[in-house]
């Protein structure tokens, strides 16, 4: 037998959707994650209720790399329609554990085969008729467990973890875990060269959350009152987790009335409309989406944009044009956010990286929506907002809500009434606005989409409009120095990545095989600090999860000519969350890139 | 030289606004003048009121009545969503909507739905005129069928009819009237203030440049003629006393939330305004018999508005701070440990 490989590992389980292999899969990676194992879980998964192939990969590295591995050490083969294609990912030397009916005859001959009668088992063994398929899944579990030497507290911890509000479910899946358990132990002899060891210095102080998870505490975190959505994969979640979440935190014990409205709006143009019209009378308001339901908000996000009124917009990408692949992650939508909206509209964009990132830019989204007074979007995407991600414990905010330049009844006294909701005091684009309910005579102004002078009144005169039009690129410029700064890992290298929002997990990694300096983008407008970074390198690459580089089309618009042909892309564009190796590769074959 | 003020202090002068650029004659025109008595007989404080509008000629109106209000000219046929929005920001304003036929029954139909849907506690008033008067004179979605455009060509598809949409859905307060009819359409738009609710206000509006022709049903010639009141309305305002000097069983008293009330005095056949079924008949029979039937066709009082089933608190959402909007930090540390 060869050297064990420890702690060193991706499993993938091929199940099939709506069976309840999830919940099986989430047992599995809390027990590993309990044994003080770094876990890295990627959930890929039709846009179906049930029957069609869905997989989980739970990749297990000693040093807590996050991205996806494009590797199978472990194939858990459970859905007979995929098999065959699902036992080509297994690398030479791996493991497939499968149902036993499965016929193996001319299959792969390198690598190991555990055959369980799963179907038999869950006959024989499991009592309840009802719970029989989900509780089938929970076999598997157990065979793992005997597999790669999970102890079987840490199993127990999993079972007890997964069902934290459903106790009484614990003895039963327990149960059919020990099923596989004690059908590993009494039938197989370890063959292969996995092995889970508990171990130190990597996961403490850290937990397990979905981006989604960490952006419905970020909004709540940041003061949101009033919600509107429309039901969209990947966003959906989101606001499914702020509603339980505003029931536990935000109900009045005493009155049962509620601090906060979340409307599930007739679609994503009323949905986005509602959120602007609370922005608009001064509550911190947000909406949520994904994919098409982007688009349906172009025409709002354009009126926001024009006529200044805070909203926070937070954007999950998934793999398009149009349906696309709606479960599939993608980065495609940085410029169509952008700029979304017809004429001179360009936008606030956050681009959180990591969960923790998730949680503080949705939080911090409604800082910067008041104090510019625009859209803000804060750009997720469906591996960071479904996926669990290990992440250290989120801080609690010291800082309190900016509400940005709004004049009160005594400010309005005190100015005798001398104000316009469009003139540049300051000079810095920001103007000051008053709220609807402020009683004082001069409090009130006309809000509209269509052109304005200082003073909101409408006009179509061509110098008011080209002003009006100067001191919001004005705004924007003074929004660009207020937003999260690109984060520099850099020593020296003649070669540089810049990246953006879960490309990040696959940057750390690739990395440690390849010596380049790194920037991650985490706003638009982009910051000086992206050219400086290329002046600073012989080559520079821009690595994203979109067909067309739109960063590397961006990054380039801001740089000066020279130094635009330092600039490199390296695209990954089929629905998969990119691996490490998509950006090794090309470095390696293109660059002399020390190892 | 002393001026008449109102309830809360103000002249008249003090629901104006800037000065329209509709067409001369256009009868949004009245209905803005309607609007401002409607206001200052109610004594509405401008800081509460919240004037919100779609697009076209009818969503520019809320500039030329009560300027010292806020007032929001969104996008076209999605007043309703920002309505929605801003009375759920702070429940302490009055909200009041300007729409149109193409704005409410074309691209907005969908939001005027849901905002009926959810009884969202706002006026919404449709200036009818069934023309695309600002883009010069397509045929809308409430004209009638067989109404000619002023070039001639005729109707071929059916009307929607706002009132028997929101009646279908409903709607709270459903109310139908004449621009041209300043002694119904004033008390209807304080009633319709005065309603918790979704008050939808079908006010039928001549264009003067693009619909105001023989062959139209939305002329002032044929309004005036087909027009058929279902009951004289009045109404009293929760700050006045009720006199009742009518002969017993020719009045109709409907008893508002906030204690208004609305006396309608029968004309011909009694309708009661509390009977949904009997409103859509009412229509119905209406349209079959050629006429334009108006006045307050159909209220349900006791219905819950959307903020009230939403357990949404009188207090402004808007003006809630860190303090009760943030978990406390041991709950924020109970939290996140559930998460390892």
């Amino acid at each position: 037998m060869t050297e064990p490989i420890v702690n060193d590992l991706t499993i993938q389980a091929a199940t099939v959707n709506g069976s309840g292999s999830q919940t099986a899969n989430l047992v599995l990676t809390r027990a590993i994650f309990h044994m003080g194992i770094p876990v890295a879980p990627k959930n890929v998964f039709p846009s179906n209720i049930e029957g069609l192939p869905t997989w989980y990969q739970l990749r297990i590295t000693p040093e807590g790399h996050m991205a996806r591995s494009d590797k199978v050490d472990i194939l858990i083969a459970f859905n007979v329609a995929t098999w065959r294609e699902d036992l080509k990912t297994v690398r030479p030397g791996g493991v497939v554990i499968h149902e036993e009916a499965f016929a193996t005859a001319d299959a792969r001959t390198d690598v190991s085969y555990y055959a369980v009668p799963f179907a038999k088992l869950a006959k024989s063994k499991i009592q309840s008729d009802t719970l029989r398929k989900q509780l089938a899944n929970m076999i598997y579990v157990g065979v793992v467990a005997g597999l790669l030497g999970i102890p079987w507290e840490a199993v127990e911890h999993g079972v007890k973890r997964q069902f934290l509000a459903k106790p009484k479910a614990v003895p039963v899946n327990l149960d059919a875990i020990k099923v596989g358990y004690d059908y590993w132990q009494d039938n197989f002899s370890k063959q292969d060269p996995y092995r889970l060891e508990p171990m130190t210095g990597v996961v403490e102080g850290k937990v397990l959350v979905e981006g989604n998870q960490a952006a419905a505490l970020g909004a709540l975190m940041g003061g949101v009152t009033v919600v509107a959505w429309y039901p969209i994969t990947p966003s959906s979640s989101l606001c499914e987790y702020l509603i339980a979440y505003a029931d536990r935190f935000r109900v009045d014990p005493k009155t049962g009335e509620k601090m906060i409205s979340v409307v599930q709006a007739e679609d994503e143009l009323a949905a986005v409309g509602m959120a602007i019209g609370a922005g608009w009378a001064g509550a911190r308001a947000m909406t949520s989406t994904s994919g098409p339901g982007i688009s349906l908000m172009a025409e709002f996000s354009g009126l926001a944009y024009y006529a200044e009124v805070p909203v926070v917009i937070i954007y999950f990408q998934r793999i398009g044009p149009s349906t696309g692949l709606p479960t599939r992650t993608s980065q495609a939508d940085l410029g169509f956010v952008y700029t979304l909206s017809h004429g001179d509209t360009k936008h606030l964009v956050l681009l959180p990286g990591t969960v923790a990132e998730c949680y503080e830019f949705a939080r911090d989204a409604f800082d910067h929506a008041d104090r510019f007074q625009t859209p803000v979007f804060v750009l997720s995407d469906l591996d960071l907002g479904m996926n669990l991600w290990m992440t250290p414990e989120f801080q609690y905010p010291e800082k309190n809500f900016d509400r940005g330049k709004v004049l009160s009844k005594d400010d309005l006294e005190r100015l005798a009434g001398e104000w316009a909701r469009y003139r540049d005091v300051d000079g810095d684009g920001v103007t000051y606005r008053t709220l609807p309910g402020t009683d004082h005579p001069a409090a009130g102004y006309f809000t509209r989409g269509s052109g304005h002078d200082e003073m909101a009144r409408y006009t179509e005169g061509a110098d008011a409009y080209a002003r009006n039009m100067d001191r919001l690129a004005r705004k924007l410029e003074t929004a660009r120095h207020a937003l999260p700064p690109p984060l520099v890992d850099e020593s020296g290298q003649k070669v540089g990545l810049i990246a953006f929002g879960s490309t990040h997990a696959a940057v750390v990694e690739a990395r440690e095989a390849i010596s380049v300096d790194y920037m991650r983008v985490r706003a638009l407008p982009l910051s000086d600090d992206v050219a400086a970074f290329v002046a600073r390198h012989e080559q520079v690459y821009v690595v994203e999860q979109n067909r067309d580089g739109q960063l590397y089309d961006l990054v380039r618009l801001a740089l000066p000519p020279d130094l635009v042909e330092r600039m490199r892309s390296i695209r990954h564009y089929n629905g998969q969350p990119i691996p490490a190796a998509a950006i090794i590769e090309p470095l390696q074959a293109r660059e002399a890139v020390p190892a | 030289m002393s001026t008449t003020v109102n309830r809360v202090g103000l002249p008249r002068d003090a629901y104006k606004g800037a000065a329209t650029t509709l067409c001369a004659g256009c009868g949004h025109n009245s209905i803005t003048n309607h609007m401002i008595k409607a206001l200052y007989e109610l004594g509405v404080e401008p800081h509460l009121l919240a004037k919100m509008s779609g697009i076209g000629c009818s969503s520019k109106t809320p500039a030329y009545f009560v300027e010292s209000a806020h007032g929001f000219n969104g996008v076209h046929g999605r007043m309703p969503a920002l309505t929605t929005g801003a009375h759920l920001a702070n429940r302490q304003l009055i909200m009041l909507g300007v729409s149109g036929d193409g704005d409410t029954a074309s691209i907005g139909l969908g939001q005027f739905m849901h905002m009926i849907r959810r009884n969202l506690d706002c006026t919404y008033i449709i200036e009818d005129n069934g023309t695309y008067g600002l883009t010069k004179g397509q045929l809308s979605a409430t004209a009638d069928l067989g109404s000619m455009q002023k070039k001639g060509a005729v109707n071929t598809f059916q009307p929607i009819d706002p009132c028997a949409v929101a009646l279908a859905l409903g709607c709270s307060f459903v109310a139908r009237s004449f621009s041209g009819d300043g002694k119904q359409v004033v008390p209807l738009i304080k009633a319709a203030i005065a309603h918790r609710g979704t008050a939808v206000l079908d006010i039928i509006s001549p264009c003067v440049t693009f619909n105001d022709h023989d062959g139209s049903t939305k002329s002032y010639s044929w309004v005036k003629d087909h027009e058929e009141s279902i009951a004289d309305v009045s109404f009293i305002p929760f700050f006045e006393e009720v006199h009742v000097d009518y002969e017993p069983g020719t009045v109709r008293d409907v008893r508002l939330h906030d204690g208004s009330h609305i006396v309608l005095k029968k004309l011909g056949e009694d309708h009661d305004p509390t009977d949904r079924r009997a409103a859509i008949r009412v229509i119905e029979e209406g349209r079959a018999e050629g006429h334009l039937v108006t006045g307050l066709l159909y209220v349900d009082t006791e219905m819950d508005d959307f903020a009230t089933t939403e357990r949404i608190p009188d207090r402004p959402l808007k003006d809630l701070g860190e303090d009760e909007l943030r978990l406390s930090r041991d709950d924020f540390a109970q939290f996140m440990s559930e998460f390892a």
